[in-house]
């Protein structure tokens, strides 16, 4: 497979080189060569490379570019919370440290093309050059005219040079409503299991022969295949799991070719791992030490689900979320001593009946949740400061949420942020029985 | 008596007073109630002393209970960065190379408390491991700001968007740049999973720290602080259910626990002239020679020292009340001191005897015990008596070891009751250690056995070491010179209640202003009140929307009534300009009060925001 990458312009050596650092990517990077032309040749103004997670978009890219020696900027779009930032990369790294004090204190778009242009005046060069944007997508969210212009890059600034995009999301989402230059489209599909199977072979443990540590993939590929085909998860599962994998060759107690007895030794560890490691519940550093210990399950973030709250919170918690799920109309019925009977058919109307579970939290003004708080609450409570200073702490837990902005002072309202089954879990904590009070489940 | 006067304006003492230097004016406040300034300076240097012993007292405390779970995160800490260090030359950290070591720090939902705590996290770490630490908080990063060591506090509060930003940021520098991320979190681990989409969680390898849960810090506070005889000022029953009710159902802080201490504290020195012996034996004793008659009048005024005296026979009781000097005092002052050090030693032996036992009759904290024995002979409880019962029946193992626990606490018993209880206690585990071989042979026999017998004598011993010890401080006699008891005023000091209080100053403005025009029978009001007051009241006869016109009707009617004017007159209950004026301005503070509000349902109409009407 390897050195088959064939471009005039570049030397062959070179090429032999990317060809090896780019495994499965061979198609994908003679599509770019085949694009890039050679040195000298104009390029076409703007390419689009998207595909998902891993699928080494910007390894592919670097590494095509850094080991050709071709001039090009790299830029994350995260880190530009400004334009001038953008700009300033861009220069820096195409005409070196000075060029990025020639922009003013917050350039424009036109600003940055006129610089350009007067820097290319200053040192021609016979090369393309490249810029990649990372993380294109979050130039959406910046000037309307920033991604249109960067499409078309290579006439506004009259030079050599091209604008590769990189974003895991297609195309079709980024196109404005006032039309631009379509760029060329490329598509990096996922690894298949073979090329996974090859990749991660690559970083193989120094003191283990590959064909081991090929082995152990191989195993680790038909465990987590089904349920992750992210490289770099399947990597940090790799790493995780393998000096378990070869505990029983430290030991002694199995040798090389024994790959069966490997298996066995292997599967329950990974079929936990399935279970916590994935997503990310335990640091990779507590998961190996829990493997030495084999201290029975292990207790990942979420098995930390327990608050503790002070006893009034709870309460008002419990009343947040009765008034957000119940409505309004119905407090009577739950609240008051001699409420009569209300059948629930013919009660309400038509678009309450459906579950209010289903429908989400809805939102109440502060009386009503103080109305039901005091209703709730088995003993008499004064309306004192603390009172009133825990809902706004609860709203920090970020347990209850604040809704609507204008009036903030007058009537407040909020809504509940917390599910069914950690309000159950509270309510058993002060022995409230909360589902009678729940309209849905009567 | 100028000075007393001022004094007695001021009486609401905020503890943050206290934090100025001792000024002459500070000691000023602590004449109330005594006319002598030497007095009154010795109980403010007194009280200065003890709350500056307490004071570090408890701090050395949360340190020390904060030292465990900040020692393994500073581990974790200089593990990482050594690591980052010694480069990547090993396999699994070349494989682990761009995830960010972070810990996560659960601390519980009490967020005052934490700023303790970060705060000598990052001191530790600039000092150990590298002087680049940087703490955020929340409020202050709303956008992407410049951000080595990272601690964030609160992370729920954080928003998603910018977290996410900052840590894809950082994990692309991470091979060349080492960072360390400390997250606090105040509800529950989850969060970040909610917060943080996987890929960005991804990029960090998390480790959970939990701290100690704010309960048992509490537990610990009171039972090092509280339940101890090396401090003399103590806090009766009910003051301390206060303070713990607030912590339990309001706040989960400790530290506003122990600033309730501090109200108390200051209190108890500010109001009770007497608490000048309120301080170690060897000092109180030297105070006692120097009280004045006044004083001396003012402890045969004691209620305690009345019913002491009643005891006495009625020869003693002529003596006790007219005699002048202070020989009694010392001795009860001394035995004050002798039932403090006995009181606690068998306090926590029931209490380890006790808390064992199924469905915990006395309570499960040593704290419920200790406040159920301060409000009355514990022996008469109910609870006491099914306690006793479950301890009968208790297995022979079960019983020695607790019986051992017990010994274990006598043992720094410095009196020589309890110096004599100890011996008696280990001369019964001895016995039973004996009994143990005896048993299997008297096994068959439906006599009670030696065991049983043993049994029923220690409960017995136990019984009378409660009965003995465990008194209530009200039954002995100077006991208010220690204890603390108005809980009411402790309670309106740390419960603040801004509502009732605003509605008693509208409805009832004799209670704030206290001018002798104002005062009315119940229920009745007063026109002389001030307009705000007035027009407050004529609101709450109205539903939820109230008409302005009407409303300034009703209140020249009443305004006009209290200028005297003749019902019958022309002009009378009629709106003229300067009443109108008043009026606007009353309904507008009532506004910015936030009782009412303007609506847009009716042009000329307000709308309520309370509900309820006289």
């Amino acid at each position: 497979m390897a050195g088959q990458l064939l471009q005039p312009g570049y030397e062959e050596n070179k090429l032999q080189r990317v060809s090896k650092l780019l495994p499965c990517r061979d198609v994908q990077s003679s599509m770019l060569l085949a694009l890039m032309g050679e040195p000298e040749q104009y390029s076409y103004p703007s390419i689009f490379i998207y595909g998902h997670r891993a699928t080494g978009k910007s390894h592919v890219i670097h590494t095509l570019l850094k080991e050709l020696d071709i001039p090009y900027a790299t830029v994350t779009c995260v880190e530009c919370v400004s334009l001038g930032l953008l700009f300033e990369q861009v220069l820096f790294s195409l005409f070196g440290p000075d060029s990025a004090t020639l922009l003013s204190r917050s350039p424009s778009l036109s600003d940055f093309v006129r610089v350009y242009k007067q820097l290319c005046v200053q040192n021609p060069a016979k090369q393309t050059k490249y810029i990649v944007l990372d993380r294109a997508e979050l130039l959406r969210d910046m000037d309307a005219n920033l991604l249109p212009a960067f499409l078309r890059l290579q006439e506004l600034v009259e030079d050599n040079v091209t604008v590769i995009l990189l974003s895991e999301i297609v195309w079709d989402k980024f196109r404005p409503n006032t039309g631009c230059f379509e760029p060329l489209l490329l598509h990096f599909p996922d690894y298949s299991k073979d090329e996974l199977q090859q990749i991660l072979s690559e970083d193989s443990h120094p003191s283990y022969s590959t064909e081991l540590y090929s082995a152990f993939i191989n195993i680790l590929l038909g465990v987590f295949y089904s349920v992750c085909r992210d490289l770099r998860e399947l990597r940090h599962l790799a790493a995780l799991n393998f000096a378990k994998f070869v505990e029983p060759l430290e030991s002694g107690k199995v040798n090389e070719s024994e790959t069966h007895k490997l298996w066995r030794n292997i599967e329950p560890h990974l079929k936990k791992a399935m279970q916590t490691v994935y997503l990310r519940e335990v640091s990779s550093v507590q998961w190996e030490q829990q493997m030495e210990k084999e201290a029975g399950a292990v207790r990942g973030l979420s098995a930390h689900g327990h608050v503790e709250l002070p006893y009034y919170s709870k309460f008002l918690l419990i009343a947040a979320y009765l008034a957000s799920y119940n409505p309004a109309r119905t407090d009577r019925r739950f609240f008051l001593k001699h409420h009569g009977k209300i059948k629930k058919t013919n009660f309400l109307k038509k678009h309450e009946k459906t579950s209010n579970h289903l429908l989400g939290p809805k939102p109440f003004a502060l009386d009503r949740l103080l109305a039901i708080f005091y209703s709730v609450v088995d003993s008499r409570v004064a309306p004192s400061a603390s009172v009133f200073s825990q809902i706004s702490s609860l709203v920090t837990l970020q347990l209850l949420s604040q809704v609507g902005h204008n009036d903030q002072l007058d009537a407040p309202k909020y809504k509940c942020a917390v599910s069914l089954d950690f309000i159950l879990a509270i309510s058993r904590t002060v022995s409230f029985d909360i589902v009678k009070y729940l309209y849905d489940f009567l | 008596m100028s000075t007393s006067s001022v004094s007695k304006g001021c009486f609401v003492f905020k503890p943050s007073a206290k934090k100025r230097k001792p000024s002459p004016t500070v000691e000023d406040y602590f004449t109330h109630g005594s006319e002598n300034m030497e007095n009154s300076r010795l109980r403010f240097r007194t009280c200065q002393s003890l709350w500056e012993k307490m004071k570090t007292d408890t701090e050395l405390l949360q340190e020390e209970l904060n030292r465990k779970v900040l020692d393994s995160l500073l581990e974790f800490i200089r593990k990482s960065s050594s690591s980052f260090q010694r480069g990547t030359d090993d396999w699994r950290s070349r494989m682990r190379a761009h995830e960010i070591p972070t810990a996560a720090l659960v601390l519980g939902v009490n967020v005052p408390d934490h700023d303790m705590t970060f705060q000598s996290l990052s001191e530790q770490l600039q000092l150990s491991v590298s002087p680049f630490v940087v703490s955020l908080q929340a409020k202050e990063c709303a956008g992407m700001t410049e951000l080595h060591k990272l601690i964030f506090k609160d992370l729920e509060v954080f928003s998603p968007k910018v977290l996410q930003d900052f840590i894809i940021i950082c994990s692309r520098y991470i091979e060349q740049l080492p960072l360390i991320f400390v997250f606090g979190i105040a509800t529950a681990p989850s969060v970040i999973q909610h917060t943080l989409p996987h890929s960005v969680s991804s990029l960090l390898g998390i480790e959970l720290f939990q701290s100690l849960s704010c309960t048992q810090h509490l537990a610990t506070v009171i039972d090092q602080v509280i339940l101890t005889s090396e401090f003399p000022f103590k806090l009766s029953g009910k003051v301390l259910q206060v303070l713990v009710s607030i912590f339990l159902y309001h706040d989960f802080s400790v530290r506003n626990f122990i600033k309730g201490l501090q109200l108390a504290l200051l209190e108890h020195f500010h109001s009770q002239p007497l608490s000048v012996l309120c301080c170690r034996k060897q000092e109180a004793l030297g105070h006692i020679s120097k009280l004045s008659h006044q004083d001396v009048e003012r402890i045969q005024q004691l209620p305690s020292f009345m019913r002491y005296v009643e005891q006495q026979g009625p020869q003693d009781q002529v003596e006790l009340l007219t005699n002048d000097d202070h020989e009694v005092c010392v001795k009860l002052l001394i035995d004050l001191h002798k039932y403090h050090k006995n009181y606690y030693p068998i306090l926590r032996c029931l209490h380890v005897l006790t808390s064992s036992l199924p469905k915990y009759p006395l309570g499960k904290q040593i704290r419920e015990l200790h406040i159920s024995c301060l409000e009355k002979n514990v022996w008469d409880n109910e609870e006491y008596a099914s306690a006793m019962t479950l301890l009968r029946m208790m297995a022979k193992e079960e019983l020695v070891s607790l019986l051992q626990k017990c010994s274990v606490i006598l043992k720094p018993g410095k009196t020589k009751k309890m110096r004599a209880v100890l011996l008696r206690l280990d001369d019964l585990i001895t016995r039973f250690t004996k009994s143990l071989l005896e048993m299997k042979e008297s096994r068959r026999t439906k006599k009670m056995s030696q065991f049983e017998i043993l049994r029923d004598e220690v409960l017995e011993f136990f019984d009378s070491l409660v009965r003995c010890h465990l008194a209530p401080p009200e039954s002995q006699p100077l006991y208010e010179v220690c204890y603390y008891s108005s809980s009411a005023v402790l309670r309106r000091h740390l419960n603040a209640t801004p509502r009732t209080s605003i509605q008693t100053a509208l409805s009832n403005p004799y209670h704030y202003l206290k001018n002798e025009s104002l005062r009315t029978e119940d229920g009745t009001f007063s026109s002389a009140a001030p307009d705000i007051c007035i027009v407050y009241k004529l609101h709450l006869e109205c539903g939820r929307l109230i008409n302005l016109y009407d409303w300034l009707e009703a209140y020249a009617t009443v305004v006009s009534a209290a200028e005297g004017k003749d019902p019958e007159s022309a002009d009378y209950g009629k709106v003229d300009e300067l009443k109108h004026a008043r009026f606007i301005q009353a309904v507008s503070e009532l506004e910015f009060l936030g009782f009412i509000k303007s609506t847009k349902q009716k042009t000329d109409h307000v709308s309520r925001l309370t509900w309820g009407g006289c």
